[in-house]
């Protein structure tokens, strides 16, 4: 199965992973982990996830989370999971 | 499991130190679109680029947007095109062949296409010397078609008669091309020991050892290893090693995802991986910076060359084990219009040409993208075409020269190129001359194998 990565960073705010996850849900994206912390008062956040069932393109995703980042003051990408497997597993 | 930091190195690699992958470029032999006739010759070429790569431009978007990794150039490299031009009886013949290629990269949308080349390491064929003649008139008609010629080799010498018409075709080239300060000469490179397989312009073009079509990808990220190094300042030559060998490990990681990626969904086979750290004018993208990060006031300062070629072989040995095929020029490139740490040292002074010669025996290619006096005579131009070879052909290594004699300007002057190919100063070129040199004509004959000192 490919996986896939979403990454949130930014200013923390009331909010931020209820309007991710609510995205998520929306387009039949399954969240199966949530890693998250605050360095230095900024949020950062990485979901693994499915989105191999999604009702969407993932370049429109990749747009749409883009613009959700834009409203939230915070930037979220939407990633292939094996880019970060090449690049820190051999 | 991949952990939060690990996702955090990445997307910082990319946002803020310019990580991306600088080309995926598609070779196509054009050897099967030769014809008796030039037109229908054109007409196949056209056909075969515009359909082998219809998909190039395409797939390289969805690639980036999937990995969120940019590709900053998506290029053609095609069979030099001197192989195919038998049926050329003039200069136009081959100029026409240039604006086809020229016509057949705008309609794919790509951004360059190299192959109008020719290898001439040993002798010109008839076809070969005609397509060198039509160089100026082929770069000042047409905007995205790269040359490059391969006047030398470790096996066969330098045929010093085709450096002496490069002297030549540089300074018409860059005469045709005055009112873009001499454009053209930056899109023709001189080789010694060229690679069929390099993918970064302008000396790109499809060797005939490959097959019909192939991807291949150069990666690049000076500035990822600029920012690794300074995590270790002050630290011992092994640290240092070690670091930017870790670094180019992951950089390449990347360049073969993409190259994988761009063969499956193109549905064409996978060629190579070139390990190059590429500059670009932007700032924090810069070989020059690296250097400096090791501890050099600026590029050209005693120490340089050795600094720059533990850069070379650290990147090496770290890329090399991250692609399974690695090829094309595969070093640290030291274009000096395209690296602001580069443009920095000379402006000062710090850099002369004699400095950057010395560092092209250590480092991938050789004297790029320099902007000398437009004054400079054609014979100068051949013998410094003839030193940079010479490097190339004894230490059996590629070098090329790509100078640009900007028309009308003197040292001191400033030619601005725009976007990737960047500003230069114009720098100082020894007023000594060489034309007996140069005139005698004829080859350096191949050089010996053995007693190495």
């Amino acid at each position: 199965m490919k996986r896939t990565i979403i990454t949130v960073v930014g200013k923390d705010c009331v909010g931020i992973i209820a309007a991710v996850c609510s995205y998520l849900a929306e387009h039949n994206i399954n969240i199966l982990d949530i890693n998250q912390s605050i360095l230095q008062g900024y949020f950062h956040m990485m979901m693994i996830a499915d989105a191999n069932h999604a009702d969407k393109e993932f370049s429109l995703l990749a747009q749409e989370l883009e613009l959700l980042g834009g409203r939230l003051g915070v930037q979220i990408k939407i990633q292939h999971e094996e880019i970060f497997d090449v690049m820190h597993r051999i | 499991m991949i952990n939060l930091f690990e996702v955090e190195e990445t997307n910082q690699m990319v946002e803020e130190s310019n990580l991306d992958v600088r080309t995926i470029t598609m070779g196509i032999s054009l050897l099967d679109c030769c014809h008796e006739d030039v037109d229908e010759t054109c007409r196949r070429i056209y056909d075969k680029i515009t359909s082998k790569a219809e998909n190039l431009v395409k797939v390289g978007h969805e690639i980036e947007l999937d990995y969120g990794i940019p590709i900053v150039n998506k290029r053609i490299s095609v069979t030099p095109a001197a192989l195919i031009g038998g049926c050329c009886r003039t200069t136009d013949d081959f100029v026409k062949i240039a604006k086809t290629l020229d016509r057949a990269a705008h309609t794919v949308g790509i951004n360059f296409l190299g192959g109008f080349s020719a290898l001439v390491s040993k002798g010109m064929t008839r076809a070969d010397r005609l397509l060198i003649e039509s160089i100026p008139e082929a770069l000042a008609q047409t905007e995205l078609v790269c040359s490059s010629i391969n006047v030398g080799s470790t096996r066969t010498g330098i045929d010093m008669d085709a450096v002496r018409i490069l002297g030549e075709v540089v300074k018409k080239t860059a005469e045709l091309t005055k009112d873009q300060d001499s454009l053209g000469c930056a899109k023709l490179v001189i080789f010694c020991n060229a690679p069929d397989d390099n993918p970064f312009m302008a000396g790109a073009f499809h060797g005939v050892t490959e097959g019909d079509c192939v991807i291949n990808v150069g990666v690049s990220g000076p500035g990822v290893v600029k920012r690794a190094l300074e995590s270790v300042r002050g630290r011992d030559f092994g640290v240092l090693c070690e670091t930017v060998k870790k670094t180019a490990f992951k950089v390449t990681r990347v360049g073969q995802l993409v190259a994988r990626e761009a063969s499956r969904r193109l549905d064409v086979p996978f060629g190579i991986v070139d390990l190059s750290l590429a500059p670009t004018p932007a700032i924090g993208d810069s070989v020059a910076e690296i250097l400096e990060e090791m501890g050099l006031e600026k590029v050209g300062a005693p120490g340089t060359t050795a600094a720059l070629a533990m850069l070379n072989d650290s990147v090496k040995k770290g890329g090399i084990m991250a692609s399974s095929y690695v090829g094309g020029l595969s070093g640290a490139f030291i274009p000096v219009s395209e690296d602001q740490g580069m443009i920095d040292s000379v402006e000062c002074g710090a850099l002369t040409i004699e400095k950057l010669e010395a560092m092209t025996c250590v480092c991938s290619v050789g004297l790029d993208m320099i902007a000398i006096p437009g004054n400079v005579s054609a014979a100068s131009i051949s013998g410094m075409i003839a030193d940079e070879m010479a490097i190339g052909m004894i230490n059996q290594k590629t070098t090329a020269v790509r100078l640009i004699p900007v028309a009308g300007k003197d040292v001191g002057d400033v030619v601005e190129f725009g976007g990737l190919l960047g500003h230069a100063p114009v720098m100082k070129v020894n007023t000594f001359g060489c034309e007996d040199f140069i005139a005698r004509g004829g080859r350096i004959p191949a050089p010996i194998h053995s007693f190495k000192n």
